[in-house]
């Protein structure tokens, strides 16, 4: 019976020294841990995410893809700056850089835009990757280096021709599906672009994927949301954070079209943070960024295995 | 024939892909930031060996190609086919010069050799990865330069030809590795 961990004991070394340098950073910048559930009564409306749903006595629960809508509810009730390290679960397939469960942290800075919580990211990325110095380039920039279609204004037919002209299988559904267009234009950017040596944020994406990032008007208008990516590897991703409910809902509304135009379940739409933005959230921005993943790039693995305990239990 | 769900999709599985089978040599899971997951494969085309890329969204299935592999017995070449036979039923089967191509060249005729079936029809042919040939033309032997490394061509029975020390004579059995096409040693007379 293969028992063992499959991290050695120098990774978790490097893994609870991460942990601590992160709580003493955020412990002299005055910003609040917090602990939120791990299940909560709806899943994640994002088309792309899938939630694990369990079954409990009082009826089926969903195990948090992120603790975004519990930490959001907080700030409206006036919790301050706020972080969490937690676990988090995902229901979508496993990979060499995907785990059914994980470890994340997700904080939030009053008053701060996605720019000053890129400022305060690359600080805490440097506890593990001191080396590593990180550039910053619009989502359209990288495009306009790769001589790639510009994304926030080619057309769906061009975006559908370039995805074709890359390989990839569309149905007829898929090559009108501009969100999943855009999706294989951002993974083709980042893989060209992005690969292992490169390290930087990548900001200012289409609307199309503004998840729940702010709108910035201008030609074109941008979403203010970023990923940080290292040598081909999400780090992270943040967003200068939509805080009327109205906006909220509609975004709701249009992940909930998006899964029923591709066949998925609909969402629980998560009323009460509807409900908690209602009453006021104050302008904020915040960040999820995966621990397992900088640790893997810390200690140059290829694999998230050798940096969790038991990273080879459930694949 | 089943069909197979990006989930499935691991080196070795055969698919078919614009009505060609493609066996998968390697596939990834890659995921933007928040966005649609996708399976990034490296594809062989069985009729042509080319590898290509592809990349599925993830969730999305796949048709499997009818491929399997097949230990007969090679007969003879009767000028526009190879014919093989099926020794447990002996039935027999006919196979193009596309599809024996490069194996033909060591098959002189009752060698075990795998046939790749699609749908039935042979495709491709792999040969046994050691035959035994006589060599039917070479230059005289240097007699007793067993040392010094040399090699020289030589035209084996089936027109394969073979680089080979130096002290090896015309009419020689060879053991051939035919996975490299190299000379491993000299062979018995039977």
């Amino acid at each position: 019976m293969d028992w063992r961990p499959t991290a050695a004991r120098p990774a978790l070394l490097a893994r609870a020294a991460l942990l601590q340098q992160i709580r003493q950073h955020f412990g002299a910048a005055g910003v609040m841990e917090v602990d939120t559930p791990l299940l909560g009564l709806t899943g994640a409306a994002d088309p792309a995410l899938q939630s694990i749903a369990v079954p409990c006595a009082d009826g089926t629960r969903y195990l948090q893809t992120s603790p975004e809508f519990a930490m959001k509810r907080l700030l409206a009730a006036g919790a301050g700056d706020i972080y969490q390290i937690c676990k988090a679960f995902r229901g979508e397939e496993q990979s060499r850089l995907h785990r059914g469960e994980f470890t994340m942290l997700e904080f939030y800075r009053l008053g701060f835009d996605h720019h000053r919580l890129m400022d305060e990211v690359a600080q805490i990325v440097r506890f593990a990757l001191p080396q590593r110095s990180l550039e910053r380039l619009t989502v359209a920039a990288l495009a306009a280096r790769l001589a790639c279609p510009d994304p926030h204004l080619a057309d769906t037919a061009t975006l559908a021709d370039f995805a074709r002209g890359e390989g990839a299988v569309l149905s007829p559904a898929d090559a009108a599906d501009r969100v999943l267009l855009l999706d294989f234009l951002l993974e083709h950017l980042v893989r060209l672009g992005l690969g292992s040596g490169q390290a930087a944020f990548l900001y200012d994406f289409p609307l199309e994927q503004r998840a729940y990032a702010r709108v910035r008007p201008g030609a074109p208008p941008v979403a203010e949301r970023f990923e940080l990516i290292i040598d081909g590897v999400e780090l992270a991703n943040g967003y200068h954070e939509v805080t009327d409910a109205e906006t909220q809902a509609a975004l709701f509304a249009r992940e909930a079209a998006l899964r029923a135009a591709r066949g998925l379940p609909p969402p629980l739409l998560d009323q009460q943070l509807l409900a908690a933005l209602d009453s006021g959230l104050p302008p904020c921005a915040g960040v999820a960024l995966g621990i397992d993943r900088l640790l893997m790039l810390a200690l140059g693995a290829t694999d998230l295995s050798p940096v969790m305990a038991f990273g080879r239990d459930l694949i | 024939m089943a069909s197979y769900s990006t989930n499935q999709f691991k080196p070795g599985l055969k698919i078919m892909l614009d009505g060609v089978p493609h066996n998968i040599v390697e596939n990834e899971m890659v995921k933007p930031g928040k966005g649609q997951a996708f399976n990034r494969v490296r594809v062989r085309n069985l009729l042509t060996g080319r590898t290509i890329e592809r990349t599925f969204k993830s969730g999305d299935s796949v048709e499997g190609a009818d491929i399997v592999d097949m230990e007969m017995q090679y007969l003879y070449n009767d000028g526009s086919a190879w014919h093989f036979m099926n020794t447990s039923n002996f039935e027999q089967l006919q196979a193009s010069n596309e599809a024996v191509a490069d194996a033909g060249q060591w098959l002189k005729g009752q060698e075990m050799c795998s046939v790749t079936l699609f749908n039935g029809e042979p495709i491709a042919v792999s040969p046994p990865n050691f035959v035994i040939l006589r060599i039917t033309q070479t230059d005289p032997g240097v007699r007793g330069d067993t040392a010094t490394g040399g090699t020289k061509p030589a035209t084996m029975e089936t027109g394969a030809v073979v680089r080979v020390p130096l002290f090896i004579e015309e009419g020689s059995l060879l053991k051939i590795d035919t996975r490299t096409g190299e000379y491993v040693s000299r062979a018995k007379e039977e």
